[in-house]
């Protein structure tokens, strides 16, 4: 058996970076794969505040359905594509829909614990100086109070999105980076598939680094807590 | 202005044996008075002032401010923590400002009213700093402004300067001192400092741990603004002292147990100079 073909040069996949670039298709790939997840980051991290912020207010929501959420962050994204498939098609809208499903419960999670985490003293100072209750306390001084836990949150709700935007992309049809890592398979080109998940690594590490990573660092410092995380 | 009657505190731990912090307290602030409460760490000084304050309920008896009953925090007793409890994602200026924000007062009014009180604790370079770019003392003294602009009729504090250095904590007396000299609020001040206490107050309340309990009551008549030589308050200080010793003895008995033996004659020794820190 010939193996040559299947593992690509360094000089071959740089020749494929060169053509996507040149032919249009890696950015077109690029930006509507950066297109899905963006909707589908926006929407979990709506979803996900929401529905944390109503588990660590409501003990009875927390036992039942917050239980619930836990379980589900343990099921991967990519289980749930069948079903995406069979509501919605073999089309961008799965793959923003298992993407969203990917980052949802993770946001949840760290939003109930910021949340829940909230120093005390900085209620009570509020109350002291008058706070009234409800979205008056949650705007001024609970949202607030849980930032550094929400973009930490946000954080890994991003990597997992990443992630379920990738699989996802690889079944459905369109234009993005996953499909046209199938169709470098399909045609047999490992060196266009390892441009491309180098792409991937790339992408991943840059947004995480330079965009999460900074903001994440910034506010734990503002608000005097040492981040133990790396 | 403030009278605390028969007040008591317990603690169900978690062995479930009830622990009786606070037993019988009675005593009363006058208006415009600063009366420290002092003792020994783990006595009950701050679950007292929490009672005060409203943060916390009483188990017995009651405590009156203004002429009503306490039974929550409100913007009428403004207490300054121990670790200041600054918002940290708001500026100095917000910070400050924040109270005001709670009482529907136009954002342009209350900027101006917090800048005038920042400014009365020497911090105006600093309105636009987050607390984290500040130091220990800044931080208090931003705490103090806090409590200050709301305008509070009694401005309760715990051990407000315990965590800083000797010198800052002596500046920032004076500055205390200056600030009530003006406004005369009624304080209760809380510390483990005898020579913070007898310099600063009218009064002084020594507590006794275990349950704690007012002690002793000593009265400061000493010319203000106070000189840290003055010999009233070194006889106050020693006296203060004296009785001090039996508690701290009775607290490291309690914390060392057997291993107590040594360090017996060096405590129940009053005119050791150190004790007065060590409390
Ligand atoms: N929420 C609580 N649950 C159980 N025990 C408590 C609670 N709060 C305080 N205590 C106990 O009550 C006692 C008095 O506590 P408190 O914080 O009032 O002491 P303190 O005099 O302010 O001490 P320090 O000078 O160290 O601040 C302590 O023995 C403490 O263990
Ligand atoms: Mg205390």
């Amino acid at each position: 058996m010939d193996w040559g073909w299947r593992f690509p040069s360094a000089l071959q996949t740089v020749r494929a970076f060169y053509d996507g670039i040149a032919n249009g298709q890696l950015l077109e790939a690029t930006f509507s794969s950066l297109r899905r997840i963006l909707i589908a980051f926006a929407v979990s991290c709506a979803i996900g505040t929401t529905l944390g912020v109503l588990f660590a207010r409501h003990r009875t929501l927390d036992e039942t359905i917050g239980f619930a959420v836990v379980a589900l962050q343990t099921v991967p994204s990519i289980a749930w594509l069948p079903f995406a498939i069979i509501w919605f098609g073999l089309n961008d809208f799965a793959v923003i829909f298992i993407t969203t499903i990917g980052a949802t419960w993770t946001m949840t999670i760290a939003c109930r614990s910021g949340i829940k985490n909230i120093p005390p003293i900085y209620l009570k100072s509020a109350q002291m100086f008058g706070t009234r209750r409800g979205p008056s306390t949650f705007f001024q001084v609970m949202l607030p109070a849980a930032i550094p836990q929400l973009i930490t949150g946000m954080r890994m709700a991003w990597a997992f999105a990443w992630r379920a935007l990738v699989s996802g992309e690889l079944i459905a049809r369109g234009i993005g980076l996953g499909q046209m890592l199938e169709e470098g398979r399909s045609l047999g080109d490992t060196s266009l598939m390892l441009c491309i998940v180098l792409v991937i690594a790339i992408l991943g590490t840059i947004s995480d680094h330079l965009v999460f990573k900074r903001i994440e660092d910034r506010v734990w410092m503002q608000y005097g807590l040492k981040a133990a995380k790396t | 202005m403030i009278r605390v009657e028969g007040v008591g505190k317990s603690f169900a731990q978690r062995d479930g044996v009830v622990y009786t912090a606070l037993e019988d307290i009675s005593f009363e602030v006058g208006r415009g008075e600063f009366v420290s409460i002092l003792g020994p760490s783990g006595c009950g000084k701050s679950t007292l002032l929490n009672l005060v304050a409203g943060l916390e309920r009483t188990d017995r008896g009651r405590v009156v401010a203004g002429g009503k009953e306490i039974s929550a925090p409100g913007p009428d007793r403004i207490v300054v923590f121990q670790d200041h409890a600054l918002f940290p994602w708001l500026t100095v200026l917000e910070n400050v400002a924040f109270g005001l924000k709670q009482k529907g007062m136009k954002k342009k009014e209350r900027r101006e009213r917090a800048m005038e009180q920042i400014r009365t604790v020497h911090l105006s370079k600093f309105a636009d700093r987050y607390p984290h770019e500040l130091s220990g003392g800044m931080k208090q003294r931003v705490a103090i402004a806090r409590a200050l602009v709301m305008d509070p009729e009694i401005l309760l504090m715990d051990e407000p300067f315990a965590a800083l250095d000797e010198q800052t904590r002596l500046l920032l007396h004076k500055e205390l001192e200056q600030i009530w000299m003006h406004t005369r609020k009624t304080i209760l001040f809380i510390t483990h400092n005898i020579r913070e206490a007898v310099m600063l107050s009218d009064r002084v309340l020594v507590m006794s741990t275990r349950p704690g309990r007012i002690k002793k009551e000593y009265r400061v008549q000493a010319a203000r603004p106070r000189e840290p030589d003055d010999s009233v308050l070194r006889h106050i200080e020693s006296r203060i002292m004296e009785s001090l010793a039996a508690e701290l003895e009775k607290v490291a008995k309690e914390e060392y147990g057997s291993d107590y033996g040594l360090e017996n004659r060096a405590l129940s020794h009053p005119a050791a100079a150190h004790l007065g820190d060590g409390i």
